[in-house]
């Protein structure tokens, strides 16, 4: 029998036939999946789309109930300083430093590890003039430790037109990046296609905002560089199994899109499993090893990433079904 | 698409060692003097965030400029009209950057039409109303020529701030307009980011006037400032220590004498006397006459130096002063001294500047970033080798020499276009390392797939390169339009990584799709072997 009619046997019983022929040939390798997986992902939609958005409403209520996104200086506007002290230091003799200087509003936190000696202040927009927020802090550091005992190791200073600025700036880059998306994949594929791989991208971001608010992080550039990172590694993955459902289609007219659906994200499970795994392991790495810098930017993507593999397999393709009941293809009137 | 085995390894070997020749020069800076002509200048940057220094945004205030410049003109038609000896009753700005013209009666519009015309093309008669049989003109400026002026605001800033910077002394600054009013500065390896704020923000507008001394200046201080003149705050001496004690008021004369303008050099020297450093200024042939002339006019009355708006001294005029030679005494620490001079150089900014956004990162963090997204980045790729290794055996191996390639090639390439490596550009090394690997995955996926249906391994690969390579493609070109919205949406550090992660995606579909193809050929082909190691 021809490998493919089996296959395609297979596919419109619809059974879980051990197909073993590919061990007898003397090939041992290492799988995650089966390739004999069948797993009936299409019917797990509903399910999927219902925790979903469960999921996706608890994100909101936290944004609610913190009063909108913690957003860092990037876009609130304000300051933030990051001092290393010499000797050791608390975060009570600091904030009574920065009392004196009428910034009791400010933040104060530990920064890294604590032999570090590391801190970081956080100083709302209170006045327009940047120039004078930072030096007002300097004075304060340097009248209470005396000048040499720390080290000013960074400040970032946002007056509140550029962080209003970076804000349209996200938001538009987002937003514009779902409908590039929208219009390359409606161009490779089909528009039906493209909707499902949107509506996951869209999934993948505001799952990934939610839990930041959640656990209440900050909000900065690299957290929207993440997003963005994430928009472009999610439907990589979608493609894939999109990719597969066209082949599948042309290969087996007359199958159900349904089969063919669940036929296609089995087939590329472990490829989709597979390079999140390596994405997941690298972002291992920068979220342990990288430093404190990076640490927003590690952690969005590793939260998007999983969110991205969750939507590939769960919203993405079992929505080309969706779309198919109320858009059906041209070519199966046929 | 190349038969030849041998065609196409030398195609990747060429590549993969134009990419080491890009890279050489940064990884070894100081290569010798014989071998440095043969390699290029291009180099990897390293971004504020990892050598340390600042990032700047100002905002032009080009409005500011605007009413120093409808000011200064309103005066000149004032001026011009008495000239004429044109009858008005009064000249006054308003607040809308409109000239007010008062006229005693509609006859001498006619005048006022010939001067405007003759004199300030650049006004036009917005409206004009009868009060009372007077007549009242409102004159505003052209359109464009708005466009015009805060254009060449703009551009004077940038270039003043360009000589200051350079006098400062900063390695690479780059110092570049934005928008309509803003410039974006960035200044690598500066030490202190305070002095360069300050130096950068100034104003510097030098300015003399002389002291009123007909009027009482504690009446002035009352409220009852005499027409034509103004109070002015004296500067502080020594900083902190007197911040408690009343500023020293003045009492100056309106009109301004001359104005840095007229210089043509500011140096520091120390005075004989007390070891103090002043500025010693040189007025330029024109300021030189002037000075002489105002000197003259004026002796035994004083002469105050405003820098600012602030009186920084009022010395007595004992005789005049020709040659052009004067100095600016204060109690200056040797740098302030240092930093005045360079400003008067640099010239005065035409407008106030506003400092919109502020980044510095010490050197200290830098070096801390650099270590920690190396060392990240290695332990990252290690992982993704063992994983690969693992799975995919002998395939996995040359998988990872396709990884170890691709960054390879990434920073050739990144030397090559002179890019900038920021912290969130290391994580793109390591992401796109952890992405590249993808291409790999769905080849060596689909090669399974079609070993599992009985194929040969030739015909395996054959099919699984073929039938990837769209999936791959596609994939790839949607990473890239996100990386391209990155780019658009970044300041520096995001910029980096939209950079690397650009880079490095069209490095894996060379590296991931040609030159594993070329090793699998080899096997397949030339080797002929049985039973793929997958």
């Amino acid at each position: 029998m021809d490998p493919e009619d089996r296959e395609a046997k297979h596919l419109v019983s619809g059974q879980k036939k051990k197909t073993r022929h590919w061990r007898t040939r003397g090939y041992t390798m290492f799988e995650l999946i089966r390739p004999d997986t069948n797993f009936d992902f299409a019917s797990k939609m509903k399910a999927a789309v219902i925790a979903s958005v469960v999921f996706i409403l608890i994100g909101i209520a936290s944004i609610v109930y913190h009063g909108g996104l913690n957003l860092g200086v990037d876009f609130a506007g304000g300051a933030v300083v990051q001092i290393k002290f010499q000797k050791e230091a608390t975060t009570d003799s600091l904030r009574s430093a920065l009392d004196s200087v009428q910034l009791e509003n400010s933040t104060i936190q530990g920064f890294g590890a604590t032999e570090n000696r590391e801190f970081l202040i956080r100083t709302p927009e209170t006045t327009a003039d940047l120039k004078l927020l930072t030096d007002r802090i300097d004075s304060a550091l340097a009248m209470a430790f005396g000048q040499g005992a720390y080290e000013i190791r960074r400040v970032e200073a946002v007056g509140p037109k550029v962080g209003k600025d970076l804000t349209q700036k996200a938001i538009l880059a987002l937003a514009l990046s779902w409908i590039a998306m929208l219009i390359y994949v409606g161009f490779r594929f089909e528009f039906r296609y493209a909707v499902g791989g949107i509506i996951a991208l869209i999934h993948d971001v505001l799952v990934t905002v939610g839990v930041l608010s959640l656990l209440n992080m900050e909000f900065t550039l690299n957290t929207v560089a993440a997003l963005l990172t994430i928009i472009g590694f999610s439907i990589n993955d979608t493609i894939v199994i999109f990719d597969r459902i066209r082949e599948n289609v042309r290969k087996r007219i007359r199958s159900d899109l349904r089969q063919i659906v669940n036929v296609s994200v089995n087939e590329t499970l472990s490829r989709t499993i597979l390079t999140s795994l390596t994405v997941f392991l690298v972002l291992v790495s920068l979220l342990v090893l990288g430093g404190p810098v990076i640490f927003d930017f590690s952690f969005a993507m590793f939260v998007g990433v999983i969110a991205g593999c969750y939507s590939t397999v769960f919203i993405a393709s079992p929505f080309v079904l969706f779309m198919e009941r109320y858009m059906p293809s041209k070519r199966k009137r046929k | 698409m190349f038969q030849s085995i041998k065609l196409r390894t030398l195609i990747a070997a060429v590549i993969t060692l134009a990419a080491v020749y890009c890279f050489l020069p940064t990884l070894y800076p100081s290569l010798p003097a014989s071998v440095k002509p043969y390699f290029l200048k291009n180099r990897i940057h390293l971004g504020l965030d990892l050598q340390g220094g600042m990032h700047l945004v100002l905002e032009v205030d080009t409005d500011k400029a605007m009413e120093g410049t409808v000011e200064r003109l309103a005066n000149a038609l004032k001026e011009g009209l008495m000239e004429k000896r044109i009858r008005f009753r009064s000249v006054e700005r308003k607040a809308d950057n409109s000239i007010s013209v008062e006229l005693p009666s509609r006859e001498s519009r006619a005048d006022l039409e010939k001067i405007l015309s003759d004199q300030f093309p650049d006004l036009e008669i917005k409206s004009t109303e009868a009060v009372e049989g007077r007549e009242k003109v409102t004159l505003k400026f052209h359109e464009k020529r708005i466009a015009d002026m805060k254009k060449t605001t703009l551009d004077q800033s940038l270039e003043t701030i360009r000589n200051r910077v350079d006098q400062f002394g900063v390695t690479e600054p780059e110092i570049i307009p934005q928008g309509d009013d803003r410039i974006l500065i960035q200044l690598p390896g500066i030490k202190d980011p305070k002095r360069a704020i300050d130096l950068i923000g100034k104003t510097a507008l030098l300015e003399f006037k002389l002291v009123d001394e007909e009027h009482n200046l504690e009446d002035a201080l009352r409220g009852n400032v005499p027409a034509g003149s103004i109070l002015m705050k004296g500067a502080r001496d020594g900083g902190e220590k007197t911040s408690g004690r009343r500023d020293t008021m003045y009492l100056l004369k309106e009109r301004t004498l001359l104005t840095g303008q007229s210089l043509e050099n500011a140096q520091v020297k120390i005075s004989d006397r007390f070891g103090e450093p002043y500025v010693a200024i040189k007025f330029n042939p024109q300021g030189a006459k002037d000075f002489d002339r105002i000197t003259g006019e004026n002796v035994n009355r004083r002469l105050a130096i405003i820098l600012d708006g602030v009186v920084y001294s009022a010395p007595v005029i004992k005789e005049r002063i020709s040659g052009g030679d004067a100095q600016i005494t204060g109690s200056f620490t040797m740098e302030d001294a240092k930093d005045l001079a360079i400003v008067l150089r640099a010239g005065s900014l035409p407008a106030p500047v506003k400092i919109l956004e502020q980044r510095t990162v010490g050197p200290s963090l830098g070096q801390d970033s650099i270590d920690k997204g190396i060392l990240s980045t290695i332990i990252g790729m290690l992982l993704v080798f063992v994983f690969i290794v693992i799975y995919y055996k002998w395939s996995g191996v040359v998988a990872c020499l396709a990884l170890l390639l691709n960054l390879v090639l990434l920073l050739g390439a990144m030397a090559l276009f002179d890019a900038t490596l920021t912290m969130p550009g290391i994580a793109g090394i390591v992401l796109t390392v952890g992405m590249a690997v993808d291409a790999n995955v769905l080849i060596f996926e689909r090669t399974r797939e079609e070993l599992r249906l009985g194929k040969t391994p030739r015909a395996a690969v054959d099919a699984g390169y073929t039938k990837a390579f769209l999936t791959i493609f596609d994939s790839n070109v949607t990473t890239l339009i996100a990386a391209v919205f990155l780019f658009q949406f970044g300041s520096g550090p995001v910029k980096g990584f939209a950079v690397t992660l650009t880079i490095g995606l069209i490095a894996s579909m060379f590296t991931a799709v040609f030159v594993t193809r070329i090793i699998f050929d080899y096997f397949t082909w030339t080797r002929k072997i049985e039973k793929l190691s997958i």
